[in-house]
């Protein structure tokens, strides 16, 4: 199976404004928001990207979509590079792959209706004004909104978040891509609906044999729709594999953190402080050697003087730590 | 005896579709040393109950009936000035958006110094030493009390937030939804901060939040909220493991668990109600799947276990219900009814 969604080394910095210093001393100090990743995602595959605010999970998923164009590095789509689309390329690449927006309550122009809404994506992308309505009404289905009469006339502030986010997911799924990114889909939701929507993910992925990128900062989350995850931390990935392996056995001591943090609805649950410290790295300098080596439990001489490489450990499993060598 | 005793209290707004019941007879006590999470969706009333507790209430908010008893005196009763006194240094509350709303432009000491001036009548040096205090309690080096807020992360102006509402040592702190916008790792140093300062202090604490898991780490007692009413409080151990309510049912069964392989999540359908014109029986009942016809009646919070109340008709055979509860084609029936 030759996969969908390539990345090959890629990278993205933002540069950020100059000290006098700076400018004189010919340094172009930089967010360095991705910083080298490389991974592939198979047709019909769904990947959690996992981590804390600032890791670059955002901007990954923007690069992913070419909504940002990457500093150095490749994506390819279904083995075409990604930056060599341009005019018609570049319109099938939008149809074939969507964005799911974070905010139900943003994502929609509030002037629209919801038929107006849904229709865009169709209109933008040219698809024949004969077929809208059959393709809204299949997605609406889709996404358990099988009375498209009811909302075709409402806006935005006439439906419930929940109700919300299946339209905005219903505007993806228009198109009938075969990539989506879902960027914290459910954080918006109250936990009541949360579970709705996850479930509505997680059938129109089998459905429609979805590829797709979960960027979530929760792994219960992630667990629940993703086969795989992806554990970003500071522009880089330090973990990958099966989510199960992921969340029985992590390797590497961020993701293990990770684990740990993750409270549980039940009384009984270890309390024990994580054996982290600190905060989220700082991304403009990050550290020589291992980005995560100054909240490492088990940091030890090597960490500051070799990157440790993402290394195979076990069946689809990586991870970057000079622990498993 | 409780520290907080709140007793049918109903807070309405007024606005211009009509009058508003957010809350609407809530009834719970809060024991000395607790911490007790306040649950339910948004839309529930738990914001509004906890701001009417300290009274920083918006405008058109007004407080209805009942009484809210915080060691024996009726908080409603007092005159603004004398609760005036109150607040900080008996009752102090963290407003949701604490973290952002330190002052950009003054630097956070200063800004800590200031509250311990003007309410707690400190000379400068006196407030600038405790401020020290403060940040070392809350695990932020001393250093940084010159720093600008800007300069802090998300999780450590919470802690600022935190540090300032134990500045003139409250005995009651209340806390809306303190780690709703926090990562999973700082989120959980953040709880084990409140949790530290709970038994280093004493403290009873009231915190607000729609996260079961949460209330699970942290509380020793919970109380949910569903449309403006408590639906079924008690302590945490026996809430979350024998919930009597359909509604704490569900919400146990919407949240994904990382600790046990994964099932199917079970999701609640339909919303809340309109708190204009709320169901006149049990209110949860339109998205109930176990409703009867007894609850066109409003059910009345009944004691189940000691310490352990309900308010469902059907509580008496909470262990089949939970059971039922637990699977989606029990719920799923109600999604076709609510849509």
């Amino acid at each position: 199976m030759s996969a969908l969604v390539e990345a090959q080394d890629l990278v993205k910095h933002f540069p950020v404004s100059r000290k006098i210093g700076q400018v004189l001393r010919g340094e172009h100090p930089a967010v360095k928001a991705v910083d080298g990743v490389s991974f592939a995602i198979g047709r019909g595959e769904n990947v959690g990207i996992l981590g804390e605010s600032g890791c670059g999970k955002t901007t990954l998923g923007r690069l992913l979509l070419r909504l940002i164009t990457p500093t150095a590095g490749e994506i390819r789509f279904d083995g075409q590079p990604l930056a060599e689309h341009s005019g018609d390329a570049l319109l099938s690449f939008r149809r074939r792959a969507q964005l799911v927006f974070q905010n139900p309550f943003d994502a929609l122009n509030p002037r629209f209706t919801m038929a107006t809404s849904l229709a865009e994506p169709l209109r933008n992308t040219r698809v024949p004004a004969k077929e809208h309505q059959d393709r809204i009404r299949t997605a609406m289905r889709r996404v358990h909104l099988p009375d498209v009469e009811t909302y075709a006339d409402k806006y935005p502030h006439q439906l419930s978040g929940g109700q919300l986010q299946r339209v905005v997911l219903a505007r993806a799924l228009v198109v009938e891509p075969e990539f989506i990114v879902a960027d914290e889909p459910v954080s918006m939701l109250d936990v009541s609906v949360r579970a709705g929507i996850l479930n509505v993910m997680k059938e129109i992925g089998e459905q429609m044999g979805l590829a797709a990128a979960y960027i979530s900062h929760d792994l219960a989350l992630v667990r629940y729709v993703c086969e795989r995850t992806l554990t970003m931390y500071c522009g880089v990935v330090v973990e990958d594999g099966p989510t199960e392996e992921v969340v029985h056995r992590p390797q590497h001591p961020y993701t293990q953190a990770l684990v740990k943090a993750v409270p549980v609805p039940h009384v009984h649950q270890s309390r024990e402080p994580l054996p982290i410290k600190g905060g989220v790295p700082d991304a403009r300098n990050p550290l020589s050697g291992c980005r995560f080596r100054d909240r490492c439990p088990y940091a030890f001489q090597r960490c500051a003087e070799e990157v440790p490489p993402l290394r195979e450990i076990g069946r689809g499993h990586r991870a970057a730590c000079h622990l498993l060598d | 005896m409780p520290i907080l005793e709140i007793e049918d209290l109903c807070v309405h707004y007024v606005t211009p579709q009509g009058v508003a019941r957010a809350v609407d007879g809530a009834s719970f006590v809060v024991e000395p040393g607790q911490i007790v999470g306040l649950v339910g969706e948004s839309g529930c009333g738990k914001t509004t109950l906890a701001r009417a507790i300290p009274r920083v209430m918006p405008k058109s908010a007004r407080v209805a009936g009942g009484r809210i008893l915080f060691e024996g005196e009726d908080l409603l009763a007092l005159p603004a000035r004398r609760m005036n006194a109150h607040r900080w240094k008996k009752i102090a509350f963290i407003p949701q958006s604490a973290m952002n709303s330190l002052d950009p432009v003054y630097r956070v000491g200063r800004q800590m110094s200031e509250v311990l001036i003007e309410r707690g009548g400190m000379d400068k040096r006196t407030a600038r030493a405790r401020s020290a205090e403060l940040f070392a309690m809350v695990g932020i080096e001393t250093g940084r009390l010159d720093d600008y807020p800007h300069q802090f992360s998300g999780g450590m102006r919470q802690r600022v937030a935190i540090a300032l509402a134990l500045a003139l040592k409250p005995k009651l702190v209340i806390a809306d939804e303190p780690v709703t916008a926090l990562d999973v790792v700082v989120q959980r140093q953040v709880l084990d901060v409140l949790r530290a300062l709970q038994a280093e202090l004493s403290l009873s604490v009231i915190l607000v939040t729609h996260d079961i898991s949460v209330v699970a780490y942290l509380c020793d007692a919970v109380v949910v909220m569903y449309a403006g009413q408590v639906a079924e409080s008690g302590s945490c151990d026996d809430v979350l493991a024998r919930p009597d309510h359909p509604y704490t049912m569900g919400l146990c069964n919407a949240f994904p668990d990382l600790a046990r392989s994964q099932g199917k999540l079970v999701p609640i359908e339909g919303a809340p109600p309109s708190l204009l014109d709320p169901p006149r029986g049990c209110r949860f009942a339109p998205r109930c799947p176990f409703r009867v016809e007894r609850c066109d009646e409003p059910p009345p919070l009944t004691r189940m276990r000691p310490g352990h109340r309900a308010a469902c008709w059907r509580s008496g055979e909470a262990a089949a219900l939970r059971i039922r509860a637990s699977r989606t084609d029990t719920w799923e029936q109600i999604g076709a009814r609510v849509a």
